[in-house]
């Protein structure tokens, strides 16, 4: 499976990674090789076996529907950036 | 062309739990910002989710009534995406292996018809945030509340072809719902939200067109519209010979229009991989049968059952089938009066008509099944004409005691003594000479028009009192003699 600079551009894009034009050719290089790696394991005859979710041979544990938390938006917000009326602030984002 | 509408829906639905589906934090609508988002809610480094188990129960309850396949074994999924109402950096849901499979719904049609619709599944997930656009000069606030919200998302197959059929399956699946007891449905407060896929083909062919999805759609009323709009912009772009672009819209409710949501589309693709931080949930045969065998009633049985024991009209049967405090007034004041079909006009009538006047709900009705009762019973034994019994009513609403407090004191009670009514009919043929003289001389078909002024005049004079069948029988009698 060969990928191209424009795959790995896009893969950053969506996780809001910044790779510097200069960087990109060596990334996607790079990248290519761990996918090579991903190839030889594709190679393995997997017929019958289960898709695994989760390593442990266990099963979730499950919660009461109790109130544990309480408010707690003093202490969270006095490490935000910007905070103003209760609401943590961001930069602008228009749909 | 005749272009056909195809459309599957996904709803959202808010499951009404005491806490956040992985956290611990109260799960209530209208609290300040962010006085109810915890360490796990804001996805804190190093905190982990754990499974709300009344959320699954809910899950599964749902699943049940929709005859659906139970996952015994699913599993959660990250759904990567950025959006700052959701911090984590990616939704928890579940893709691969859902809770619910495939299901049926039959769904009651306004006209007392029904027809199937399939469930290809039912999956939980959290909620986001709330982004506040307009409060903050150049920036956006989040409240991070709803975050961690349990949503059940009930996924159907395209098969709907019109909005109608789209919001009754809207209204039965709310039915359903509240009936369960899993949400409360309130559409209003984002409880209960509609996203439709909606495409056009040409009349006969089964191929899918291209769709488009209008997301976050929070009315019945929103949904019809929506739906009108995007089909008939979808009709104008294929009728000039284009084509529809599969996106993501969002329906502008003030200006009646559906508008393209550009920037989640650059980032339509979600990554979806096993959440690593949530052992698969394992639910057994026994945990399964325990809960079906405490579903309540459901309102497709219970439209089936009023039809057949109470002989009401499928209509009736399902408007008052649909909601479980409603149905239960409905067999109170039936149990205590015996006449079902005068309760299901009543309550279906008058008491609805009150209860949407105050907006209140059946459960805050200053009537109860009791006095209603009482009052129909005056009814069916001719104490009451169908206009004195509405006067009884605005009496029971104002709480003036029961319907013989109020026939007694405001003197209501029906004249149905034919001598009384005869001297009044005398008396009002010997004021009106000249109106006996024209009926007299009209022909059969425009006597009984012509007759309405005399019923008029004695209504008049009994105050509204006279029995209307026995005055129509006596006065004919005596005008025809």
């Amino acid at each position: 499976m060969s990928i191209t600079p424009a795959d790995i551009a896009q893969v950053a894009s969506l996780a809001r990674l910044k790779i510097p034009e200069d960087a990109l050719q060596d990334v996607t290089d790079r990248f290519g090789r761990i996918l090579e790696l991903v190839d030889e394991l594709q190679q393995v005859d997997t017929t019958g076996v289960d898709p695994m979710s989760n390593p442990h041979d266990m099963q979730q544990r499950l919660r009461a529907d109790e109130i544990t938390e309480t408010n707690a938006r003093e202490r969270l917000q006095s490490v935000a950036p910007a905070v103003d009326q209760g609401y943590f602030l961001v930069p602008r984002v228009i749909d | 062309m005749k272009w056909e509408q195809v459309m599957g829906l996904e709803v959202h639905l808010q499951l009404a739990t005491q806490t956040k589906i992985f956290s611990g934090a109260a799960n209530r609508f209208g609290a300040e910002p962010n006085r109810q988002a915890c360490a796990v809610d804001l996805g804190m480094p190093g905190m982990l989710p754990v499974v709300n188990e009344l959320a699954v129960k809910y899950a599964v309850m749902f699943g049940l009534s929709i005859d659906a396949a139970i996952g015994k074994r699913s599993v959660f999924d990250r759904k990567n995406y950025f959006y700052p109402d959701s911090p984590k950096g990616y939704q928890i849901s579940q893709f691969f292996e859902p809770i619910v499979g495939e299901g049926s719904f039959t769904i009651p049609m306004p006209d007392g018809s029904t027809f199937p619709i399939r469930i290809t599944r039912a999956h939980l997930e959290e909620d986001a945030g709330k982004s506040v656009h307009d409060a903050f000069a150049g920036q956006t606030g989040i409240d991070l509340n709803r975050a961690g919200t349990p949503l059940l998302e009930i996924v159907t197959e395209p098969d709907f072809r019109t909005a109608e059929q789209a919001v009754a399956y809207l209204k039965a699946l709310h039915s359903l719902v509240t009936t369960l007891g899993i949400s409360d449905g309130n559409m209003a407060e984002g409880s209960m939200r509609c996203d439709i896929n909606l495409s056009l083909r040409a009349e006969g062919s089964d191929e899918l067109g291209t769709r488009t999805e209008i997301k976050n759609v929070n009315s019945f009323r929103f949904v019809e519209r929506a739906i009108g709009v995007e089909a008939e912009r979808q009709r104008d772009i294929l009728e000039d010979g284009g084509r529809i672009v599969q996106e993501t819209r969002l329906y502008d409710a003030d200006n009646n229009e559906t508008r393209s949501m550009r920037s989640k589309e650059v980032a339509n693709d979600y990554r979806y991989f096993p959440e690593p931080d949530l052992l698969p949930i394992i639910i057994d045969e026994t945990y399964i049968e325990t809960l079906r065998a405490t579903l309540p009633e459901l309102p497709g049985p219970k439209r089936q059952r009023f039809v057949q024991h109470y002989a009401l009209s499928d209509y009736d049967a399902a408007l008052l089938a649909s909601e479980r405090t409603l149905a239960a007034y409905f067999e109170a004041v039936t149990a205590s009066c015996g006449e079902a079909k005068l309760a299901a006009n009543w309550i279906l009538g008058d008491l609805s008509a009150a209860l949407n006047r105050e907006d209140i709900g059946i459960n805050q009705c200053p009537v109860t099944p009791e006095a209603l009762a009482g009052l129909i019973l005056r009814i069916a034994d001719n104490t009451l004409s169908s206009k004195l019994a509405k006067q009884v009513f605005e009496g029971l609403w104002r709480g003036q005691g029961s319907a013989e407090d109020i026939i007694e004191a405001q003197g209501l009670e029906q004249v149905s003594d034919s001598g009384v009514l005869e001297a009044m009919i005398d008396e009002v043929i010997a004021n009106n000479p000249a109106q006996v003289v024209q009926y007299k001389a009209a022909d059969e078909g425009k006597r009984k028009k012509l007759s309405g002024f005399f019923v008029g005049q004695i209504m008049k004079a009994s105050k509204g009192q006279a029995n209307p069948q026995l005055l129509s029988t006596l006065l004919i009698k005596k005008l025809d003699r």
